[in-house]
């Protein structure tokens, strides 16, 4: 019987661009001299963000069957390298999340992910546009790049202040706009009006850089009091409305980093969500001194996909989720 | 009562939305790096024909739609309903004219249609793509002109009224895309 199901979905010519990518990635950071590090992607937690699940395994181990992890993410591991060598370092994996599937998404993907010690978070995100350009440039001319603080994105295309409106403000923005949304806590409601309404205008062709987050989504960057607020030190990088970075001035605080899980353990609570446990080695790294250090993780399948005008990250993933 | 969750969604799921049959025409997963996930989804409610967009927390449930759809052969009107007959079982069910909407003007007797049945009773039919209908009443044909643009109206058999080539004359049965309303060629016969 034929089942054309076995063969890949990318073409030769999407293998090749790959291939070449991961080249010109480690040629970009061996230029910078930082270095490449490989740090395991089972790991015995599970990552504590509200908004992350991971994928579980069992392992025989001495205390009978033991739930270890798929890593969603390199960064606790690379912190705990980062507190013990005090260099830059970045890393090329596969990271995994479960219940992560559609046009952007895998539950498998290559992340990019790394580390500049001593450096601020806003040189960082001109580090990583000058590598996504890199990238694209045999592809794709890009337009001059742009940036707006999270709130200045809001206003420009929503006509809305994100950091001083309220719950019932945003849910009748999306109501206006017919779209019916769930019901959901005020960050959800921002995250909506970002997918739902924002990321749709977002001009095309360019580099758009979005820094200073509401500090309720300040995740592990750490935060800056401004002349009547609180931001996170983050930024992310669109293009084509697409997410395709993410990156923190590094929370080093580590009793701050012990309220940050505490309050993503108190989020999970409410929605009656798995609690996981704080990876103690982790947290001992920290407390052992993460030196000053910006961070950014990079979805490469997304690059690849955009730079190849696909409209998805499937056709650049030799078997994705559904041909595995 | 069955349900579906949001990792289940595709296009042509069949789903309950404020009491109404709807069939998913586009399932998208949204997810910004650090926050919820959800799926946004367009909607046809299928007794309306509307479409509409919701958006659900990932993971959430929704109750499934009873609805089918199955092939059926239309056998007669007593002018309030259309009934239907399951080739199969020879079971008969009616379809009120809300449920037969636009594809009244294109039903002859024993055509097959797809029809979508929820909980029992017919919210939809679809005429065949192509139906064989006899020119009831139009304009005498003009011989021989069979290349020449131009045409005409002519009505059918059930009614409906059609553009047709100059050269058709009444009486003769003609090809119709239903999905058009265009006529496609003269049958023999």
């Amino acid at each position: 019987m034929v089942n054309p199901t076995w063969e890949p979905r990318t073409s030769l010519h999407v293998l090749e661009v790959r291939a070449l990518f991961l080249t010109l990635i480690r040629q970009f950071f061996i230029a910078r001299d930082i270095l490449e590090v490989e740090t395991p992607a089972l790991g015995s937690h599970a990552s504590i963000d509200a908004n992350i699940s991971c994928i579980s395994c069992l392992y025989p181990a001495a205390a009978g069957l033991t739930k270890y992890y798929l890593q969603p993410s390199p960064e606790y591991a690379m912190k705990r390298l980062l507190a013990h060598e005090s260099r830059s370092i970045y890393q090329l994996c596969k990271v995994f999340r479960e219940g992560e599937f559609g046009r952007w998404h895998n539950p498998e993907f290559t992340m990019l992910e790394w580390y500049r010690v001593e450096w601020d978070y806003q040189a960082l995100a001109a580090e990583t546009e000058q590598l996504i350009k890199d990238l694209l440039q045999p592809h794709r001319q890009l337009d001059a790049s742009e940036v707006y603080t999270y709130q200045s994105l809001f206003q420009t295309y929503a006509d809305i202040n994100p950091l001083s409106t309220s719950t019932q403000a945003l849910k009748k923005l999306l109501q206006a706009h017919d779209i019916n949304p769930p019901e959901t806590d005020y960050d959800g409601f921002l995250q909506l009006v970002q997918t739902h309404l924002i990321e749709p205008k977002l001009p095309r062709n360019k580099l758009i850089r979005v820094i200073d987050y509401p500090e309720s989504q300040a995740a592990l960057a750490r935060t800056r009091k401004t002349a009547n607020t609180m931001v996170a030190e983050r930024f992310e990088i669109f293009l084509d409305g697409v997410e395709l970075a993410n990156g923190y001035q590094e929370l080093t605080d580590v009793v701050e980093q012990r309220t940050r899980f505490q309050r993503e353990l108190d989020g999970r609570s409410a929605q009656s969500n798995p609690l996981p446990i704080i990876d103690e080695r982790f947290m001992a790294a920290m407390a052992s001194g993460l030196p000053e250090c910006a961070g950014v993780a990079v979805g490469v399948d997304r690059v690849l996909a955009l730079a190849l005008g696909h409209t998805g990250i499937h056709e650049v993933i030799t078997f994705p989720f559904d041909r595995i | 009562m069955a349900t579906y969750t949001t990792s289940e969604f595709r296009s042509g799921l069949k789903i309950m939305i404020d009491a109404d049959p709807c069939s998913i025409v586009e399932n998208e997963f949204v997810k910004p790096g650090k926050g919820q996930a959800f799926n946004r989804v367009k909607i046809r409610n299928l007794k309306t024909g509307r479409m509409l967009e919701k958006t659900y927390k990932s993971g959430e449930s929704v109750e499934a739609a009873d609805v089918t759809d199955i092939d059926m052969q239309y056998v007669y009107t007593d002018g309030e309903f259309w009934y239907f007959m399951d080739p199969n079982s020879f079971e008969q069910i009616s379809a009120d004219k809300d449920a037969i909407a636009d594809a009244l003007k294109w039903l002859k007797e024993q055509d097959l249609c797809a029809v979508t049945i929820w909980n029992g009773a017919i919210l939809n039919v679809t005429p065949p793509n192509f139906v064989e209908l006899k020119v009831a009443q139009t304009d005498p044909g003009l011989r021989g002109d069979t290349t020449g643009g131009g045409n005409k109206p002519a009505t059918l058999e059930t009614g409906a009224v059609v553009k047709v080539p100059l050269f058709i004359d009444q009486g003769e049965i003609l090809k119709i895309d239903t999905r058009t309303g265009d006529y496609v060629s003269r049958v023999k016969g």
